[in-house]
């Protein structure tokens, strides 16, 4: 087939172009050019060359917040999927009460981060929070402004609060799209309940999970305004995620080079995990294919 | 292996039905016999897929009783019934492969491997997949995996019945043939009850040792191909068996007389005076051209389908089909039409009437 070749094309694209490098390049190219330069103020700055780099992977503040970012993932994840699958699971497939579910299950997904750290900050609190001052008559000793175990589980609650119901909506989406044809076979087959959800319900839910399990990543990995209201990072240094622990040092110290040079590996550590996981998720698929 | 009874039997999908009309499967009575081979033939949504799922059990019925040999299993478990289906879109098990497939109805009941390697090599040869059993079931083509569905139905040896719905719908046409062949083979070896749910007349008629032709719901007659073909009980099973089907023209009945517009037709028998819509049903094999006999016709237009030729005509305003010998010659001046008398039928309100002078009573079929 001969194609017409023809360069006004191009402008076609601009306008892409144009919005791409407005939104997403310029901003992150001001970030790149902050973390190779120092400043001393007067707007005057100097070429750092990869000197902020190397201080932020040899600072052990950068390390433990990633770790604390990594145990913060890996617990609402693996909180969060199986919950979310086990609640799609039992939600009513039809009828009103199907209806009555989801929008009941889509609320906490519209209430504003800040508005849901304001809410679980009142929650939690001894004083006047319904959970906090409960949980103190009954007995049990928690403050989550104090201690480093109840600030956890504080946050981890709220986001499985917030966030559960993200994956049980894409699993119900997914175990819809099953036709019945499926689940009279296995009843013909006489396959177990675990065999229908094992060899049925999970294969074809498994596209729906894969995004389940990235969108929740990538948002749990950003986390920063719940836990900033909640707990701002403490007690002490214990819920100091990446996102706190990098706006305390561009906009607290003012440590715009290190920050900026944090921030690129910070997006990188995102872009990396999310690229594996996908890669390896959809090779399982070929390979099975 | 069971006789399958269905006493009173009756389906509507609504929780209350009021009228007949509420009701997806229509009261019915009637033995499956064990070891016969079924066709159910029908339009699509005239209950064919209901009544199947009622026998196996996906579907509990709105009245009446199911037996298997005399045992009322009507409110018993799939699993119970020891029933094979197979549906008519491709259910494969994705993530396994072709071999655990077939073997999964075998070691979710226990059987030991020797067993199930044995009867799943066996399988796997009739579908013709022996080279393919290591394969995972995802990625196959649908005709692959509609294979497997149908290698899984018929991988246990001890059902109670073989229930296939439409099951080659997806298949391409060649292989269509070579699994019905495998089909009739496997039945004829084993002689499980099998019923076949198809709208395809050929798929019916080459399968089954009887007939089902279900209407509207209703079942409207059960037959031998043979008889489907010369005394259809419905002007549907008219219609829709044959090709083209049976004409049918409205007529008034005066004893072994029939008259269409005034003119007199022979009927081989007579009938005696009818209530209702009225109407005479001949079969195109059974009308005949001609240049000096018969009633006058408008012939239309001619298709030659190759062993015969179809005659689509104008007979009083009726369009009428009628069948010419491949080698007849159909003349410009061939302007009348006979019909042969002994396989003409009546009809009251869609329903074949008997003729007097036989024994039965008339409009029993009604």
């Amino acid at each position: 087939m001969n194609k017409t070749v023809n360069q006004k094309a191009w402008f076609l694209v601009l306008p892409v172009l144009l919005l791409v490098a407005f939104s997403a390049v310029i901003p992150l190219m001001t970030v790149v050019n902050y973390s190779v330069q120092d400043t001393f103020g007067q707007n005057q700055f100097f070429w750092a060359g990869l000197a902020w780099f190397e201080e932020m992977l040899a600072s052990e503040r950068m390390w433990n917040a990633l770790w604390r970012q990594m145990m913060f993932s890996g617990i609402i994840l693996v909180i969060q999927v199986p919950l979310g699958i086990f609640v799609a699971l039992n939600m009513p497939k039809s009828g009103a009460w199907s209806t009555v579910c989801l929008v009941l299950m889509s609320l906490p997904l519209l209430i504003p981060w800040n508005v849901v750290g304001t809410i679980w900050q009142i929650f939690g609190r001894v004083d006047i929070g319904l959970l906090g001052y409960t949980l103190d008559a009954l007995g049990l000793e928690y403050n989550y402004t104090q201690d480093t175990l109840d600030a956890w589980v504080t946050l981890i609650v709220m986001d499985v609060w917030h966030w559960t119901s993200l994956v049980a909506l894409l699993a119900f989406a997914g175990l819809k799209s099953i036709p019945d044809a499926y689940y009279q076979a296995a009843k013909i087959d006489q396959a177990s309940r675990w065999k229908v959800f094992r060899y049925i319900e999970l294969p074809k839910m498994s596209g729906v999970l894969t995004i389940a399990i990235l969108l929740r990543f990538m948002d749990s990995f950003k986390i920063y305004t719940e836990p900033f209201v909640v707990t701002g990072g403490g007690p002490g240094n214990a819920t100091t995620l990446l996102s706190i622990d990098l706006v305390k040092m561009a906009l607290g110290q003012f440590d715009l080079g290190p920050a900026a040079a944090f921030s690129i590996m910070y997006f990188l550590v995102i872009l990396l995990v999310s690229w594996v996981f996908y890669t390896v998720m959809t090779n399982l698929d070929k390979q099975e294919g | 292996m069971a006789k399958i009874t269905l006493d009173n039997l009756a389906h509507s999908y609504l929780p209350n039905p009021a009228s007949e009309e509420d009701y997806a499967l229509k009261e019915l009575n009637h033995d499956w016999q064990d070891g016969a081979a079924y066709a159910l033939l029908g339009a699509s949504g005239c209950g064919k897929s209901t009544l199947l799922n009622i026998i196996s059990g996906l579907l509990q019925p709105s009245q009446g009783r199911i037996l298997f040999d005399g045992h009322d299993v009507t409110h018993a478990p799939t699993t119970e019934r020891n029933i094979a289906q197979v549906f008519q879109f491709p259910v494969v098990y994705d993530t396994m492969t072709v071999r655990d497939n077939l073997a999964f109805p075998l070691r979710n009941r226990g059987r030991d491997e020797a067993y199930v390697a044995e009867r799943v090599q066996e399988i796997a040869r009739m579908i013709g997949m022996e080279d393919m059993l290591r394969r995972k079931a995802r990625g196959l083509t649908a005709d692959a995996k509609q294979k497997i569905s149908l290698g899984r139905g018929m991988v246990r040896q001890d059902v109670n019945a073989l229930l296939f719905d439409e099951p080659l719908t997806v298949i391409d046409p060649h292989m269509k043939w070579e699994l019905r062949t495998q089909l009739k083979s496997l039945h004829r070896d084993f002689g499980h009850t099998m019923i076949y749910v198809t709208h395809d007349q050929t798929e019916a008629l080459t399968f089954a040792d009887k007939v089902v032709v279900m209407h509207d719901g209703r079942v409207v007659q059960i037959g031998t191909p043979e008889e489907l073909f010369e005394q259809p009980e419905h002007t549907f099973v008219g219609y829709f068996i044959g090709s083209p089907g049976m004409n049918v023209i409205p007529a008034r009945i005066e004893g072994d007389k029939a008259i269409v517009n005034g003119t007199e037709i022979e009927l081989g028998h007579a009938y005696r005076p009818q209530e209702g819509k009225l109407e005479i049903g001949v079969r195109p094999e059974y009308a005949r051209l001609s240049q000096a006999e018969g009633l006058p016709v408008k012939v239309r237009r001619v298709e030659d389908v190759g062993r015969h030729k179809v005659v689509r005509a104008d007979f009083f305003g009726h369009d009428i089909n009628i069948i010419a010998g491949e080698d007849d010659h159909v003349g410009a001046d061939m302007n009348r039409v006979t019909f042969d008398a002994d396989h003409v039928n009546v009809y009251a309100d869609d329903w074949r009437v008997a003729p007097s002078e036989r024994t039965t009573p008339a409009g029993e079929a009604a």
